[in-house]
């Protein structure tokens, strides 16, 4: 026990020793922080709306003026001519054309179905999708208040409820994700890079031929990952709640002890890919074959059910994909154990294959 | 400064491709990684969500209930599963198995019934996937708004009064995002592949001292750069048609622009990627940094401040203001337009513009600093 202690005490002088270093630890989860929940957004705001209306009428007037005070638009372009609209999407000089035809504001007024031509720039299909769904609420509100200002009941009312996060921010979405990409990176770039640092300057033979056990190094590099990506969460965590203000409704208790459930599987991971490179640089290759792929299918660009089934099944030994839900589930949702044990169980599963393997090959290479 | 020499010049070009087809790291970072990243990419990465899976609890067994869910289960987008209370399908919510539920209250039938009276309808999404629980929502409300007419055509009443939206998307006419996601996905793929690949392997020149026995030697400033431009240029360009034509055969995107434009563009914006990877290789002159200072400055900005995935209008105006220093920004865009829209030229000058800034900054300011080596 005292001579892991030692190991790990080393480890993290190693990785504290230099300015760079601790520079490296903090600033690019400090970083990410700050631009990644205003980035990385599927909202739409600031946008443009542009509006052909060859409707005379008082009822398309009222509509745009409604739809200009939506978040989703700053502007609003008013277009004349179906060429000015071609070259209005060409150039993506607006998201989209709300088209009235010029019967509109006879047909609502006179009680008729009526509908509007909206032509969306293709090249940006979500955000097009998404404003739509927008203007459909600001449609149904319009229609609403008609209703009640002929006291008119509508035959059927809709309403929608958005458990976890009233107002779909995406900040919601965003925080508790990087709480587990962040300590993805980290882990993975101190458990690998460690080794393959040893490696290249020839210190990690002299801890092979020392009376360190294989396990006992593994742990020894295993720790410090450990201490240094609790460290980073527990950044981003009081940042999500203290600086974004998001309520955390689960147990902390569960929530770190997943974690660490979480770092085991990756620190499998880290060490399985220094166990086979011998060089900074191919672990660093490594590392970055490994994380480029488990964020992308990690459900945080876009969800796994979009997926084709078998890359589902291959996304099953994606840690990050699996540590995603727990961390969501705990902080947004107040999830108990009995549903932690789904996204669990994988976890372990996966860190056991993962640290055996490490063994086994930091082993053969004693033989 | 002196001119260039072609005898040289020719000399170190095929120095450094010899280098680069022996070395098997440099061989995966232009052939495999970016085939490998564009499937990802291709596959991993969808925006669309059909056959959503959303609950639905009938509290309300009367023949009306029984119609409007049909309506429901008739729309593609949508995988409806039966739960018995709310208290059940909300836990499945939690637990991710569905991504949201309707509720058909108990005086659904009733209320539809009195004309006094609106008969009511509860969504209810998964708001912990915003994107996702927008989708939810809409899918549900236009299945909800064809029921509605549907009901009203049957009883041969007039139809209620509704605004409905008639969408058309032009370029991609059923909004698969897969169709621009792609083209962006190049745009990360180049940027990782050209700042990578010049900076690991340039620093690893200065590493070794074998980049200050080049600039003892005659060789000037401009035919140095060029070496190391022009064959990873070739390079890049190879790695660029490679992305290009597995997306067009193998995943069947469109491209309706010309393949003449194309390189134009990918010239521009190798231009400045190779820059990039040369500046910041000259200036860490160490491998790990290199490698680090690359991703951190070309990976992770192409993937998030590029438009690729996020929208760079919604984005807060400092933010904002940032997307216009990194070249990825302009070549997502002439990418997506190529793709899908084809030569639409204001576009596409506005994007070459900037790019031919871009790929002047970076490489005038790396021949800045290699200067100051010298001397």
């Amino acid at each position: 026990m005292h001579r892991v202690t030692t190991l790990i005490i080393k480890e993290l002088q190693t990785l504290l020793r230099d300015r760079q270093g601790r520079i490296l630890l903090i600033m690019p989860v400090l970083l990410q922080l700050a631009i990644f929940p205003f980035a990385a957004t599927l909202e739409v705001k600031n946008n443009t709306l542009a509006v052909l209306n060859e409707d005379a009428g008082a009822e398309s007037i009222e509509l745009v003026q409604r739809l200009a005070r939506a978040q989703a638009f700053s502007s609003v372009l008013f277009l004349h001519s179906e060429s000015e609209l071609r070259r209005t999407i060409d150039e993506q000089q607006a998201l989209m054309v709300l088209r009235f035809a010029p019967d509109f504001s006879r047909s609502v007024s006179s009680g008729r179905p009526a509908s509007i031509q909206a032509i969306l720039d293709g090249r940006r299909s979500n955000s097009a999708q998404v404003a739509l769904g927008y203007i459909r609420q600001i449609l149904q509100g319009y229609l609403e208040d008609r209703n009640r200002a002929q006291q008119r009941v509508a035959l059927s009312e809709m309403t929608v409820r958005h458990w976890f996060n009233p107002n779909l921010t995406y900040v919601r979405h965003i925080v508790p994700s990087l709480v587990a990409i962040i300590t993805t990176i980290s882990t993975l770039i101190v458990t690998s890079l460690s080794v393959a640092r040893e490696r290249e300057q020839g210190t990690f033979d002299q801890l092979l031929v020392s009376p360190l056990t294989p396990g006992m190094i593994m742990l020894g590099k295993t720790v410090p990952a450990l201490l240094v990506a609790t460290f980073q969460a527990t950044i981003i965590l009081s940042a999500g709640v203290f600086v974004y203000q998001i309520p955390f409704q689960g147990s902390l208790l569960l929530l770190y002890s997943s974690m660490f459930f979480y770092i085991l599987a990756l620190s499998g991971f880290g060490l399985l890919i220094s166990s086979i490179c011998s060089t900074q640089q191919q672990a660093f290759l490594g590392v970055f074959s490994f994380i480029m792929p488990a964020i992308l299918l990690s459900g945080f660009p876009s969800p796994v059910e979009n997926m084709p089934t078998w890359l589902q099944y291959l996304d099953w030994f994606n840690p990050l994909r699996h540590f995603i839900v727990i961390v969501k589930g705990v902080f947004l949702k107040d999830v108990g154990v009995a549903a932690l044990l789904h996204p669990l169980w994988p976890l372990l599963v996966i860190a056991v294959i993962t640290l055996s393997a490490a063994d086994w090959m930091f082993r053969r290479r004693l033989g | 400064m002196r001119g260039i020499s072609f005898r040289r010049l020719k000399a170190l070009c095929r120095k450094e491709t010899l280098q680069i087809l022996r070395d098997p790291s440099s061989n995966i970072i232009a052939f495999i990684l970016p085939v490998v990243m564009l499937f990802i990419f291709g596959y991993g990465i969808n925006l669309d969500s059909s056959g959503l899976k959303v609950g639905l609890v009938f509290e309300d067994h009367s023949p009306e209930a029984r119609r409007f869910a049909e309506s429901l289960v008739a729309s593609p987008y949508l995988r409806i599963t039966v739960g018995s209370t709310r208290a059940e399908i909300a836990q499945e919510m939690t637990e991710g198995r569905v991504r949201g539920f309707v509720v058909i209250p108990q005086d659904f039938a009733e209320k539809l019934k009195r004309p006094a009276e609106a008969a009511p309808l509860l969504v209810v999404t998964d708001g912990a996937e915003p994107n996702t629980a927008n989708f939810v929502e809409n899918f549900v409300r236009s299945a909800w708004e064809g029921w509605l007419q549907q009901r009203a055509a049957d009883r041969g009443e007039p139809a209620p009064p509704t605004v409905t939206l008639d969408p058309r998307f032009w370029f991609n006419p059923s909004a698969e995002s897969r169709n621009y996601l792609i083209p962006g996905s190049i745009t990360v793929i180049m940027t990782v592949i050209g700042a990578l690949l010049t900076s690991l392997v340039v620093a690893r020149e200065w590493e070794r001292g074998t980049m200050e026995a080049l600039l003892a030697s005659p060789v000037t400033r401009a035919e140095l750069l060029l070496s190391k431009l022009l064959p990873y240029y070739a390079l890049g360009m190879v790695s660029l048609f490679i992305c290009v034509a597995v997306s067009v055969w193998l995943l069947g995107v469109p491209f309706r622009g010309s393949v003449f434009v194309l390189w134009l563009i990918g010239s521009l914006f190798l231009g400045s990627a190779l820059g990039m990877g040369l500046l910041i290789s000259t200036v860490t002159r160490n491998q790990f940094n290199a490698a680090q200072a690359a991703l951190n400055a070309a990976f992770l900005p192409a993937l998030i401040l590029s438009g690729f995935l996020y929208e760079i209008r919604s984005m807060p105006a400092v933010i904002r203001g940032v997307t216009y220093l990194f070249p990825a920004r302009y070549f997502v865009t002439a990418m997506q337009t190529l793709f899908q829209a084809g030569e639409i030229w204001p576009v596409l000058l506005r994007c070459m513009l900037f790019l031919a800034v871009a790929s002047a900054f970076f490489i005038g300011l790396t021949a800045l600093k290699t200067r100051r080596r010298l001397e």
